[in-house]
């Protein structure tokens, strides 16, 4: 079968199988991707923060899961228009500057830097800091204009998409299947968990940032995120449920106290969109790739969507092309 | 000791929140080797079951849960809280915790008192979270707990023991009711120090979650844990204002002469 164009069939068009499939694709698979929901990024992947951040994810993260996002820069660089590459500041409430000594503890890649140095890189925070640790190396997209041009760039090879499609069916005639659904697996994969988070979109005119920035508090860690036309996200909340319901008061209160510590300015910023969406987990919380027979897993993308699907849409293609 | 007439199979209580994978929670449970285990209920989760698959995780410990009120701070949300962790744990144990105070986290001990006998009367075995205030203990066995958890220090604060005096004064004041201190340890050495002062667990959280190794963190709680209730139990010299020498001088060689 190594001769043949492998026929694959993708399950799921959020990250982990938008990924997979232009991956196989670029490698000469012949690939139909089908989703259930209208669009691309119809779970969890649409709400992430798109954030590239091998290092920063150390704080919680095993070596592992560095070891394998590093290279995913360079892949985001190479598939979707505007990866921005200017890394990542970490701050701390004057209060709780014992957290960045942690943090710095436990990351690597990352100059510690003081208040000139900090506005120099964001001048709207000018004052505000006196310390914070930069992580140069890392980037950030925006999921709701990378998961599209992934879509533009599998069909460009030839990929067939099926948006809105059944749940059963049409699922014969393919040579390997590759299950990208997140949470909707968990019925096939038993050790699967939600991890909820909540989000938000605000618009803010006032206050400019060119890097994501991550806020230190021993309760509520948030991390802001700025995005074209005065759009920053802010997230995420962690919390072991299932609940896919609205964003709860307490959750947005504490998001919003995160970014009013950052700059005041944010009090006038509308809010624009409050989002929820689960994320599917292992209980290592290590994203993996699970085969089984002819169908193969991508799942547990955790909180390492965006940071992660490269590498284990490398491990599908290895498999596939039986390396 | 006996905690509601349960002997636990060691003196640590560990929580379960904030660790940076299940899989780390798990082997921290199986080196730290803990009495019971602590989960806290979100009441928007426990009302749609939507925490179902950790709690899942919790059980297969196979070791006694104690759900907690935290996030609670009226009288009602920690009764109805209370009353969900029976049905979810199938438990009538609760670590009952009002907070009163936002940033320090302080309990609210006039709410605690209060829903410690509602409670007591519903048929719960209260373990109340509170502070080392003797007034407040007094009440809270009147309502009809049967063990006291005074704080060391603020959650989450690493602090150790603020108020020695306070809980030294506690322990003497309520000889035979189980005492666990119960928030704001950090360290190992904090550990050691509440049992030499006769406490008879503690129970903690973010020292071992939020530890840089919080495995190992683990098993040095679970050792101090051992060396403070065998140092408690060994009756240690007391502390004096002169040096006395464990070599007696008489008859001593005078070598250097």
């Amino acid at each position: 079968m190594s001769n043949a164009v492998p026929e694959v069939l993708v399950l799921g068009a959020g990250v982990s199988g938008l990924v997979t499939a232009v991956t196989l694709a670029e490698r000469g698979a012949r690939i139909t991707l089908r989703e259930i929901g209208p669009k691309v990024g119809s779970g969890a992947s649409w709400f992430a923060g798109g954030m590239l951040a091998p290092w920063c994810e150390a704080e919680s993260a095993p070596a592992e899961v560095t070891r394998d996002s590093i290279m995913s820069v360079g892949w985001w660089a190479q598939h979707v228009p505007d990866v921005t590459r200017h890394g990542t500041l970490v701050l701390a409430p004057p209060r709780d500057t014992p957290e960045l000594s942690r943090f710095g503890r436990k990351t690597s890649h990352f100059e510690v830097i003081g208040g000139q140095q900090i506005a120099a890189l964001e001048p709207d925070l000018e004052d505000r800091f006196d310390k914070a640790l930069f992580f140069a190396g890392e980037a950030h997209v925006d999921p709701r204009r990378a998961l599209p041009a992934l879509r533009e760039r599998l069909q460009s090879l030839g990929g067939k998409i099926i948006f809105s499609a059944s749940r059963e069916g049409g699922e014969t005639d393919f040579d390997w299947r590759i299950d990208c659904t997140g949470i909707a697996a968990r019925s096939s994969l038993g050790n699967l968990r939600g991890v909820r988070g909540e989000m938000l979109l605000l618009r803010c005119r006032d206050v400019t940032l060119r890097r994501p920035v991550r806020m230190l508090h021993p309760r509520i860690p948030v991390y802001i995120v700025p995005r074209a036309e005065g759009i920053f996200m802010v997230g995420a909340t962690m919390m072991e449920s299932d609940d896919t319901g609205a964003i709860t008061v307490r959750s947005m209160t504490d998001l919003l106290n995160a970014v009013y510590t950052l700059h005041p300015a944010f009090a006038d910023a509308e809010i624009v969109e409050a989002g929820v969406g689960l994320r599917p987990s292992f209980p290592d919380n290590i994203p993996r790739v699970v085969r089984d027979g002819r169908t193969v897993h991508v799942n547990g993308m955790y909180r390492h969507g965006f940071l992660l699907s490269p590498a284990r849409a490398e491990e599908v293609k290895n498999i596939i092309f039986d390396r | 000791m006996l905690f509601y007439g349960e002997e636990l199979r060691s003196r640590l209580m560990l929580g379960t929140a904030q660790y940076d994978s299940p899989s780390i929670l798990a082997d921290a449970v199986r080196e730290g080797n803990p009495g019971l285990v602590t989960v806290s209920l979100r009441r928007e989760a426990a009302g749609a079951m939507a925490g179902q698959a950790f709690w899942e995780l919790i059980k297969a410990f196979g070791i006694p849960v104690l759900p907690n009120t935290a996030g609670c701070h009226t009288v009602k949300e920690a009764v109805t809280t209370a009353h969900m962790a029976r049905e979810v744990f199938d438990t009538d144990w609760v670590k009952l915790e009002v907070i009163g105070q936002g940033d320090l986290l302080q309990p609210d001990v006039f709410a605690l008192v209060e829903a410690a006998r509602i409670l007591t009367e519903d048929g719960f075995k209260v373990f109340p979270y509170t502070t080392e205030d003797l007034v407040v203990a007094e009440r809270l066995l009147r309502a009809g707990c049967e063990v006291l958890m005074p704080w060391g220090a603020p959650i989450g604060s690493g602090r150790g023991l603020n108020n020695l005096f306070g809980l030294r004064a506690m322990r003497g004041h309520f000889p035979g009711i189980p005492m666990v201190v119960d928030a704001g340890i950090g360290r190992p050495s904090h550990a050691v120090a509440a049992f030499e002062l006769g406490f008879d667990a503690i129970l903690i959280n973010t020292a071992v979650a939020k530890a840089g190794d919080p495995v190992t963190m683990a098993r040095a709680f679970r050792l101090a844990c051992e060396i403070g209730l065998d140092a408690f139990a060994a009756d240690p010299m007391p502390e004096r204002d002169m040096a006395v020498p464990s070599t007696p001088t008489l008859g001593k060689a005078m070598l250097d002469a």
